[in-house]
């Protein structure tokens, strides 16, 4: 059985020897082109002139596009028809694109790109939240707001009430390989485009369109994505159908690959925040009513921020049972990048609103956090049989009335809640009482240098919320030789799909994993894809290539237990043999067999989630088929002479059910752990006064480097199995952990309040840098 | 221009445009498609490539390298790691191992930087890694992956680089071309300067790369100055210590860190490995960058730098040198040829802050060198990076503290001389409030250090 065994990833083998092929190292065909975008140096104006003049005679430019050569704009839009793949009389950001280069050198169309001469005529441009939101400047008609209960009700009648403000900051995806596309013109006028894509049915439906094209004359092929994170999900649209274009119009391969600033300077990046709250709670800290007011910065063009700032509604509550909520959320049109998705999808922006509150109750009623916590933990499921776990429905279960789920905002019953337990559990494994304990004598004896330690937990919703997403595609085939070609809807980004996917395949068979081979997601293999996101791609993909497998192993059951007079049920495929009525056979042997009685060998699978239903303007429903589960405690170390920080030590509790490759969940896990806690530190954007995105480059946007991992980093995994009938029982493991990296923010303002005498909550904005840190323990001090 | 150097074991003659970078000549003339472009600034490490020659094997960006500092090295990139018949190297195997790549993007430049670190017997794998960025494994199997090889034996064939150069030591001398110098000494450089003086002269390329890839320029005439022997060395002069130009910050490191702990520790700091094994300590004087963190450092240990221009040299402090930003006292075709600084100065404490501790620029340097005796300051030496447009004095306050008993009380009173001293900007690393405020506390950080107070969040442990 390969499934749960903690295989290496598929690809390391070629990734340690530079063999592993990105889209830029595939060789293209003599005579192939470069692209590259002349960018708007405007937030926001209106295009008196283009000169072109300079660009058309540079050296190597074989062509140039502007607006003007295009009778019907090609969009580039996932979501509606807002994104023009080049400027069409108004410019809405710096970095937009306004005209594209062909050259005989990716040199030479970058050097050519920067020679057009564009006279703008400004218009005013909206940077911030507030400017958006006073010029009503937005998404959708108006706010969406959800409620449950009487908040404002319940907050007028609680012992005490808090009212502020957290600002939070966006994030730069910065996967190591850039967005990148190459397109090959084929007989006939048709397309394969290799994209580096999280995406690959978007590529092909937006390339399709561009070229009047049916799907059918569109083939997409991804092999590897270098890092995705959500930036590949959308973003990648521009180059591929920029690339199509030029390689129809030229009759050459077409390759765009964005320079690291442009790509910074062009594409979008995590949605920034303001949350204000006002919540109302008891002595003990417990939630009586609460509202959050969500300003999110959505930039020029909708892209899937409605979808975002739906997951940062969704994840306001976290592991809380909120029973009287009022969610307000508005989704601000800005002069500046769009924002996209990125690794949890809004959640994380949902998520740390709550957890400040808790931080912020906390403080007020002078409770440790984790008990704050614990007094508003939505009710567990507890174990209630010998042995079974959380058996419902079986002579163990508790009483119906006793377990009756309580509901989320959004009216969804939390059937699955172990956020208690596992906070408890993960409360022992790292000793945070006793470290709590210690880190306050030693913050006694140290002037300059203080520590401080938080617990915060995890729970994210699993499914698309666009329900129609939630389905999934495999293509499988035996050869006669018994080697087994796989291919899927998803993308590989890093996360190990492919792997796994791979070893829930061997396990139908009872093969080798070595004997799956899973080549490069291709539309014209597995139609109608959905983007690899939502932390989807195992759950679906896996069930799609286990369908597959099932049928095939079906038809060799029932071959042989034809031939073997037993009943096919009886035949097991086990170690690479196959054993039946006393028989026993190599697969391979049984492969060839079921080869030569003119059985077929190949099927496709599919996996459509169940359970799920959403109504995203209501708010209610169920979007989610279950929930995934964390915990983490973070210690950091302040300086407050100079607001310098670091992370020391980390332990981390986190659920994948059971898991089916607990390396590469780990690997998820401690990754997604350091780019949370990088979100919520050193990685800050910066744009000026007019629009310009400052830091467009990782020499001025600080992701975490080798040294500020957590010296200390201890990862568990819970594992138990899902409640939900998913592959093998596993979780979804992409986006969940990354919200673990909130303990640390939150540790930050542990030791910023050790600074001061426990009257003034320390606030702290994200990310917390060492500025930001310095400020608030000044605040400590008035 | 004719440069010829060792790839992958191979003799290589490479002609064309001498400042085309190693790394587009690897990938689009030699189709060595492993090493990766990921931000071709040298900021990223996915282009790590391992470089020998007489001094030992460094890593270096290949993406700020050019093909014509190479004469006469070699160069190995991830597809060299591999031995002869197709064995791993022990670094590729325990990252496979230990699930140090998870999208592989900047898995090759990784296993490069470890197999540099391996050979050289490196342990201290935070600092061998810093200049290699890694978004999806938050570097703990990586380090995982390091640690579990620190015993193995360095494959044979990690030798043979070294080995073939020896034989060749006499060396295939690539033919200059007009449009690129390669001057042998400081003769003929200073000649040549004087008659060339808007030429660029490229020690290791770690600004100049960027004028290449990122502003696009065409730089022509050029001089490569890694030759010249005269700028090379690092000399103990009585009491002080005269460093050569071209001295690397990587070799600077190792030779003050003796006698200037602090010094080194904030060289440790300066960029990566990467970067620290190519620039140059003269480069980082003549660029005038008013955020390098060598000048601060030389300034405050009193460091005198040398000039030459054709056969005519002078000297000076070497804060007169930074007259206004970006505009140094350096005449058309003089050049750097050294600094010296005094060999001992145990009060000297360098603060470097950035946003993130390696691999960054600094937004506050601060380094501090004050002389107390009898409980009194006699002498103080106080140099700020980031604060003005030119690495700077803080005359204003050193004037406070001097004559002063050197107490909390005289910090204190020294404090608002900052704000006449310095009127920082805000940028994108920080606010100008921040920058004065840290600035402040620096001094006080610096008063607590000396009385052994911790001051360091790097020396804390969990």
């Amino acid at each position: 059985m390969s499934m749960g065994k903690a295989l290496p990833h598929d690809s390391s083998p070629l990734q340690v020897t530079g063999e592993a092929r990105y889209v830029d190292d595939v060789p293209l065909p003599e005579g192939a082109l470069h692209l590259a975008f002349g960018l708007s140096t405007c937030a926001h104006g209106e295009i008196v002139s283009v000169d072109l003049s300079a660009v058309r005679a540079a050296e190597g430019v074989v062509r140039v596009y502007a607006a003007e050569d295009f009778a019907e704009m090609p969009d580039c839009s996932p979501s509606t028809h807002d994104e023009p793949l080049l400027a069409v009389g108004t410019v809405h950001h710096v970095g937009q694109q306004v005209f594209l280069v062909v050259a005989d050198s990716h040199l030479a169309a970058r050097k050519a790109a920067r020679l057009g001469k564009i006279v703008y005529r400004e218009l005013p441009a909206l940077l911030t939240v507030e400017e958006a939101l006073a010029a009503n400047s937005r998404f959708e008609a108006g706010p969406i707001v959800w409620a449950k209960g009487d908040a404002a009700a319940a907050i007028a009648a609680a012992p005490h009430r808090i009212e502020a403000d957290l600002e939070v900051g966006g994030q730069e995806h910065f996967y190591l390989e850039g967005q990148i596309a190459a397109a090959l013109p084929q007989e006939g006028g048709d397309m394969v485009i290799l994209s580096s894509t999280q995406h690959p049915t978007e590529i092909q439906h937006k390339v399709a369109h561009a070229l009047h094209l049916p799907m059918a004359n569109v083939r997409v092929e991804m092999r590897r994505m270098g890092g995705g994170f959500g930036g590949k999900e959308s973003q990648g649209n521009a180059l591929a159908i920029a690339c199509a274009i030029a390689a129809r119009d030229t009759g050459k391969p077409c390759k765009m690959r964005y320079d690291r600033d442009d790509d910074m300077m062009i594409t979008g990046k995590r949605h920034d925040l303001k949350i204000r709250y006002r919540v109302g709670f008891d002595d003990a800290g417990r939630i009586k009513g609460i509202e959050f007011l969500h300003l999110m910065r959505c930039g020029w063009a909708q892209d899937l921020s409605l979808a975002v700032a739906d997951r940062a509604m969704l994840h306001s509550d976290n592991c809380y049972h909120l029973p009287d909520i009022r969610i307000e959320s508005h989704r601000l049109k800005t002069n500046t990048q769009s924002a996209t998705a990125y690794r949890g999808f809004g959640g994380p922006q949902g998520m740390i609103g709550i957890e400040r509150v808790m931080d912020h109750i906390a403080f007020a009623v002078k409770k440790d956090p984790v008990e704050v916590r614990r007094a508003n933990f939505y009710r567990g499921v507890a174990p209630t049989g010998a042995g079974t776990g959380r058996r419902i429905g079986g002579a163990y279960s508790p009483h119906p009335e006793q377990f009756a789920a309580q509901t989320t905002p959004f009216h969804m019953p939390v059937e699955d809640f172990i956020g208690d337990v596992m906070v408890a559990e993960l409360e022992k494994r790292s000793d945070y009482a006793g470290r709590k304990a210690a880190i306050a004598e030693w913050n006694r004896a140290s002037p300059i240098l203080k520590r401080g330690i938080a617990l915060t937990p995890v729970k994210f919703g699993i499914s698309f919320t666009l329900t129609w997403l939630n389905q999934a595609g495999a293509l499988v085939h035996v050869y006669q030789d018994g080697s087994i070609h796989l291919n899927h809807g998803g993308t590989e980004m890093g996360q190990g799909l492919n792997q796994k996917v791979a070893q829930v395949a061997a396990s139908v068979f009872g093969v080798d994993t070595s004997v799956v081979k899973i080549t490069a997601t291709d539309t014209a293999k597995v139609p109608n894809t959905s983007a690899t996101a939502a932390s989807s791609g195992s759950d679906m993909n896996g069930m799609a290539a286990q369908q597959a497998c099932e049928i095939i192993r079906g038809r060799m059951a029932e071959y042989l237990a034809t031939k073997h007079q037993a009943r096919a049920e009886t035949v097991m495929f086990e170690g690479g043999r196959v054993r039946v009525a006393g028989a026993d056979y190599a697969f391979a042997e049984v492969a060839l067999m079921t080869y030569q009685a003119r059985i077929s060998l190949s099927s496709t699978g599919f996996y459509a989630t169940p359970k799920i239903v959403w109504d995203r303007i209501k708010g209610e429903g169920r979007p989610f088929l279950y929930f995934a589960y964390g915990a983490a405690v973070t210690e950091v170390v302040i300086d407050t002479l100079t607001g310098e920080n670091r992370i020391l030590r980390v332990d981390i509790l986190h659920d994948t059910g059971t898991s089916l490759n607990p390396a590469l969940d780990i690997g998820q896990i401690e990754g997604a752990y350091v780019q949370g806690a990088g979100w919520l530190t050193t990685e800050e954007l910066v744009w000026d006064g007019r629009g310009r995105l400052l830091t467009h480059a990782p020499s001025t946007y600080k992701i975490p480097a080798c040294s500020d991992r957590p010296r200390i980093f201890n990862v568990d995994l819970w594992d138990q199995p899902n409640r939900e009938d998913t592959v093998g029982k596993s979780k979804a493991v992409g986006e969940p952990p990354f919200m673990l990296g909130i303990s640390a923010f939150l540790a930050l303002s542990d030791a910023v309040a050790a600074c001061g005498d426990g009257s003034v909550y320390p606030a702290l904005d994200a990310p917390a840098t060492a500025e930001r840190v310095l400020m608030a323990v000044r605040r400590q001090h008035v | 221009m004719e440069v010829a150097f060792l790839l992958n074991g191979t003799p290589v003659q490479v002609s064309g445009p001498p400042t085309r970078t190693l790394l587009d000549y690897l990938r689009d003339i030699k189709g060595l498609k492993g090493t990766k472009e990921g931000c071709n600034e040298g900021d990223c490490g996915a282009c790590t490539v391992m470089v020998t020659d007489a001094d030992g094997a460094r890593a270096l960006n290949a993406c700020i390298l050019f093909v014509g500092q190479l004469e006469g090295k070699a160069v190995r990139t991830v597809e060299g790691l591999t031995g002869p018949k197709g064995e791993a190297h022990p670094v590729q195997e325990a990252m496979v191992a230990h699930h140090g790549s998870q999208c592989g993007f900047c898995t090759p430049g990784f296993v490069v930087s470890m197999a540099v670190g391996h050979l050289n017997g490196a342990k201290d794998h935070d600092d061998v890694l810093a200049g290699n960025l890694c978004r999806c494994t938050g570097y703990a199997p990586i380090i995982r992956a390091a640690v579990a090889v620190e015993a193995d034996a360095v494959p044979e064939w990690m030798g043979a680089d070294a080995f073939i150069l020896a034989q060749l030591s006499s060396g295939v001398r690539g033919q200059t071309a007009p449009g690129a110098f390669r001057p042998a000494n400081g003769d003929e450089l200073a000649e040549w300067y004087l008659a060339n003086p808007d030429g660029v002269l490229i020690a290791g390329a770690t600004d100049v790369g960027l004028w290449v890839t990122k502003q696009l320029r065409e730089l022509a005439p050029v001089a490569f100055l890694n030759g010249v022997k005269e700028l090379q060395g690092v000399e103990r002069v009585g009491d002080t210590l005269r460093i050569g130009a071209g001295v690397t910050i990587t070799d600077l490191m190792a030779a003050v860190k003796g006698m200037h702990p602090s010094f080194a520790e904030l060289l440790r700091r300066y960029a990566s490995v990467q970067v620290r094994n190519a620039a140059t300590i003269g480069g980082n004087i003549a660029n005038g960058s008013p955020i390098g963190d060598g000048p601060p450092a030389l300034i405050a240990l009193g460091a005198r730098l040398h000039l030459r221009r054709g056969s005519e040299r002078r000297e000076m402090a070497l804060e007169d040198f930074f007259v206004e930003y970006r505009k140094q006292d350096r005449q058309r075709g003089e050049f750097v040829e050294g600094v010296t600084i005094p060999a001992s100065a145990p009060a000297l404490r360098c603060y470097k802050i950035s946003k993130r501790f390696d691999q960054d620029i600094s937004a506050v340097c601060g380094c501090f060198n004050v002389t107390v005796a009898g409980g009194v300051v006699t002498a103080a030496r106080i140099a700020f990076g980031g604060m003005a447009g030119i690495p700077k004095r803080a005359a204003g306050v050193e004037a406070a503290l001097v004559g002063r008993e050197w107490s909390m009380a005289t910090m204190e009173a020294a404090i608002p001389a900052f704000a006449t001293d310095f009127q920082p900007l805000t940028d994108m690393r920080a606010s100008a409030e921040y920058r004065l405020l840290a600035a402040q506390n620096l001094l006080r950080r610096y008063f607590h250090d000396l009385a052994g107070v911790a001051v360091n969040v790097l020396e804390v442990q969990s």
